[in-house]
């Protein structure tokens, strides 16, 4: 009974085990697995002509990701960039100013965006965004517009990575220890010099890392960006130019890869340059809010 | 002393800014989906299947979408409960607060919890490819499992890291293996679990990027594990691009129909959170 | 079922042999457990801790601890906090293990088997040892399923059985009368003080040798810490209690035999008369006289 028992306490610690570590296996497999699909184009193309050659003729065998690579930067940076003012601002008031009624309907709201799926977005997007933007914003800037732009996925991508960034800043800001603010406050500032020079600045490195996770985030949004971006494949020059992001190009095109060696590798190539700047950025944020943890708690 | 002032005011008015442009985009994503969705709505919608012509603007519901939605989720869900339980209960029981495994395995699931749904859809699509599956119920599952996979972990990980050792030591002194004490940390988790687990199918039940690659789309329920599967956000996706304006009408009843279930999954999360955060030990 | 619980144990025909005890009604019946899982020692039970000493990291908290523990007696160990009481519990059950980079030197001596050494059967040694600790600590589950909890990982399933065996420990820890009519409602309802006399009863449900209680009375009210002192004064006729207390007045009132520890070594031990009337090292001396603590 005793060493049955034993027996079975080290058996399903072995079979957990695996589990866990499946977790690193599936990791790695990912990444080999893409990097082997998209060997045909590795081979053929030099890696320089493949990121940096703007002609996209898939069937002519032009294959040039400039268009796409520029289409989820622009998109994902405007994002961020409307984004990111409005999360930190809100942040700062829920942990320093808001009272508890306020944070009360405020977590539940955040709650409601994070939890919509990207379709609702897109649909939001297409019903709402885009006719605003082809009736009311680009006239008055140029002459026609369809209204499927950078700005238009930029709007609703923004919106999609808030609910992140706020939960991140505010966990982030609750770890600084009170005492500091008081310490501030006790000098004479404001409460929201204190913010500023206490809270903001002392969570500097977690506030980078919480971009950095949410542009990942960014990144790979695919349906809400793909329902109202364009999907042209060019390199925007403004922001009411459409665009053409990377996770579009794989969606929109998957049904026809099959048919297509050399377009079934350059998907595959799509997704492998998606997964390792996605690991990559996800890697290094973690590791650092990993640290800032540490040092708080 | 009047600039820091006056600073304050500047900066307390834009926080207040902020926080109401949060508001005002869910009020305005509810309102759009909600005015849209409900005129479309009708009993036919979530009770038919797709007839024949519906494509083109004739009768037809998109039963098809629901079920094939509910068949993903509830597979996938299960399926990653029981990986799920398994991995935290042996990152929080089996190794020690400072274990290398447990830092690397964290890890790897926060960047598996990162990974574009896509990509995820790419991967297991080159799998399939491999061994000669196409478009199925079966993919479907797979794509959504590995999806959900590290929420669970790391929402129930969340909630295991406080779970109060002196209750394992009582149990270990009664002279319990480790594996043993399984019954009485899923009991101490379980509000953890379930919250997990809405929170699991709130994204399960959303996700499109990853089940187009694999799951495929439908007109008909499918009958086993190799048929295609038609899901939610596919029908919206799919009849959203339809220049006939019922067909689009039916996109936003579907896109309402989905907007209810996120909603109230997320409703009930909060409150399930929310009542077991007050009576906790 | 539960009336005609004494009466099934001595129909059982492998009852017939073995040691007989006093029931509740005066009667000699065989001991009350009905599977011999778990017989009672009723021989010596000896703990002996020689050269014992523990790192944790690069920190020496026990220093070379040497001291045996009195069979059937009330051990109080005493001392200032930080003293290395606790530790020492932990490593009587082992549960030193679960620490980051603990290095144990020297012997623990329970029966004679050495418990530093021989890392296997790790689970019967911790049955041996029964914990109560210093905040109750029910498990997630009803007052039934958190005494048959430790039977049943021990096998023991048959529903009679744990049915007898609930009564029995609950009787035993004085709980019976104020719960048998809510057997399967949540433990965690039960006041702070019931719960302690719960986990109590949940320990000697697998019939260890030892108790360890750990301050178990802190946590407790005034009223709580009475009962509890005065069950252990009971219990220690079948079980060696070793407890850890704050409390100087609990120790004088209920130890038999006291060990004083400061900053992980033993200053000294005996029995309890000896050295709260005539201690003979200055540091006890300045430390039962409330000089720090």
């Amino acid at each position: 009974m005793q060493s049955y028992r034993i027996l079975k306490d080290k058996f399903a610690g072995g079979v957990m085990l695996f589990l866990t570590l499946t977790s690193l296996l599936l990791v790695i497999a990912m990444g080999i697995g893409l990097y082997m699909k998209s060997t045909p184009i590795l081979a053929d193309y030099p890696l320089k002509d493949l990121l940096f050659s703007s002609s996209w003729k898939p069937l002519k065998g032009e294959v040039g990701f400039f268009p796409f690579i520029m289409g989820t930067v622009w998109v994902t940076g405007f994002a961020v960039i409307l984004a990111l003012p409005i999360a930190l601002l809100t942040a700062i008031y829920l942990t320093e100013y808001a009272k508890p009624v306020v944070r009360k309907y405020v977590f539940p709201a955040l709650d409601i965006l994070a939890a919509l799926p990207a379709v609702i977005y897109g649909v939001w997007g297409t019903l709402l965004i885009v006719p605003w933007i082809s009736d009311y914003l680009a006239p008055k800037f140029v002459d026609f517009s369809t209204g499927y732009t950078v700005l238009a996925g930029g709007i609703v991508l923004g919106v999609m990575i808030l609910p992140l960034l706020v939960s991140l800043f505010v966990e982030i800001f609750t770890s600084v220890p009170q005492d500091l603010r008081d310490a501030s406050m006790a000098l004479g500032s404001t409460k929201w010099q204190a913010s500023k020079f206490v809270v903001i600045r002392r969570t500097i490195p977690g506030i980078i890392a919480a971009v950095v996770l949410a542009v990942s985030r960014a990144l790979g949004e695919t349906i809400a960006v793909l329902m109202v971006c364009g999907n042209l494949p060019q390199v925007p020059g403004s922001l009411l130019d459409a665009c053409y992001p990377i996770p579009a190009l794989i969606a929109n095109n998957y049904g026809e890869m099959l048919s297509f060696p050399l377009f079934e590798a350059a998907l595959m190539f799509a997704a492998l340059l998606l997964f390792v700047v996605v690991f990559l950025f996800i890697l290094i944020s973690r590791i650092v809010l990993y640290r800032i943890e540490k040092t708080f708690m | 002393m009047r600039i820091k002032n006056i600073e304050e005011g500047f900066f307390k008015v834009m926080m207040w800014a902020a926080t109401l442009i949060v508001f005002a985009f869910v009020i305005s994503i509810i309102w759009v989906i909600v005015d849209k969705g409900w005129g479309a709505m009708s009993w036919d919608m979530i009770t038919k299947l797709p007839g024949g012509g519906f494509y083109i603007g004739k009768e037809g519901g998109f039963l098809n979408a629901i079920v094939g939605s509910l068949y993903i989720v509830g597979a996938s869900t299960i399926l990653g409960l029981m990986i799920s339980i398994p991995v935290v209960f042996y990152l929080n029981v089996y190794l020690t607060k400072g274990s290398k495994i447990a830092y690397v395995a964290r890890l790897a699931y926060d960047v598996l919890f990162g990974i574009p749904s896509i990509v995820y859809g790419a991967f297991v699509f080159t799998i399939m490819i491999y061994f000669g599956l196409r478009t199925s119920l079966l993919g479907g599952i797979i794509v959504v499992t590995l999806l959900i996979i590290p929420i669970f972990i790391r929402s129930m990980d969340e909630v295991a890291r406080q779970f109060p050792r002196d209750i394992l030591d009582s149990a270990y002194s009664l002279g319990a293996t480790r594996f043993e004490t399984i019954k009485v940390v899923v009991r101490q988790i379980a509000p953890g679990i379930a919250t997990a687990t809405l929170l699991s199918i709130g994204r399960a039940i959303g996700d499109a990027a990853g089940v187009m690659f694999t799951a495929g789309y439908t007109d008909s329920i499918p009958t086993s594990l190799s048929q295609p599967a038609a899901t939610l956000p596919l029908a919206v996706f799919f009849q959203m691009s339809s220049p006939i304006k019922e067909v689009q009408d039916r996109a936003y009843a579907a896109a309402l129909v989905l907007t209810i279930i996120v909603l109230v999954l997320s409703i009930i999360g909060r409150f399930l959170t929310n009542k077991f955060s007050k009576n906790k030990v | 079922m539960v009336k005609n619980f004494f009466s099934s144990i001595t129909l059982s025909s492998e009852l017939r042999t073995g040691q007989y005890e006093e029931n509740l009604f005066g009667r000699k019946v065989k001991l009350f457990r009905p599977d011999y899982k778990f017989v009672r020692n009723n021989a010596e039970s000896e703990l002996d801790v020689q050269n014992l000493n523990v790192y944790i990291k690069d920190n020496h908290i026990l220093k070379d601890i040497n001291v045996s523990i009195p069979d059937k007696k009330i051990t109080c160990i005493i001392g200032p906090s930080g003293c290395g009481k606790s530790t020492l519990f932990k490593t009587f059950n082992r549960l030193i293990d679960s620490i980051d980079g603990v290095k144990l030197e020297g012997k623990v001596l329970i029966n004679g088997d050495d418990i530093i050494s021989s890392a296997g059967e790790i689970t019967s040694l911790r049955r041996k040892m029964g914990l109560i600790s210093q905040k109750p600590t029910p498990l997630p589950m009803s007052i039934y399923d958190n005494i048959a909890y430790g039977c049943r990982i021990h096998g023991i399933r048959n529903k009679r059985k744990l049915n007898m065996i609930v009564k029995h420990y609950l009787q035993a820890a004085g709980l019976w009368e104020e719960v048998k009519d809510r057997l399967h409602t949540p433990a965690i309802r039960l006041s702070i003080g019931q719960q302690q006399r719960l986990c109590l009863a949940r320990s000697l449900a697998v019939e260890p040798q030892f108790i360890l209680a750990d301050e178990a009375t802190s946590a407790l009210d005034p009223i709580s810490s009475k009962t509890i002192e005065e069950l252990f004064v009971k219990l220690k006729k079948d079980y060696s209690i070793i407890m850890v207390t704050h409390t100087l007045r609990q120790a004088l009132r209920i130890a038999d035999y006291v060990v004083f520890m400061y900053m992980g070594e033993i200053i000294e031990a005996g029995a309890a008369d000896e050295v709260f009337k005539n201690p003979k090292h200055d540091l006890t001396r300045e430390y039962l006289s409330g000089a720090f603590s």
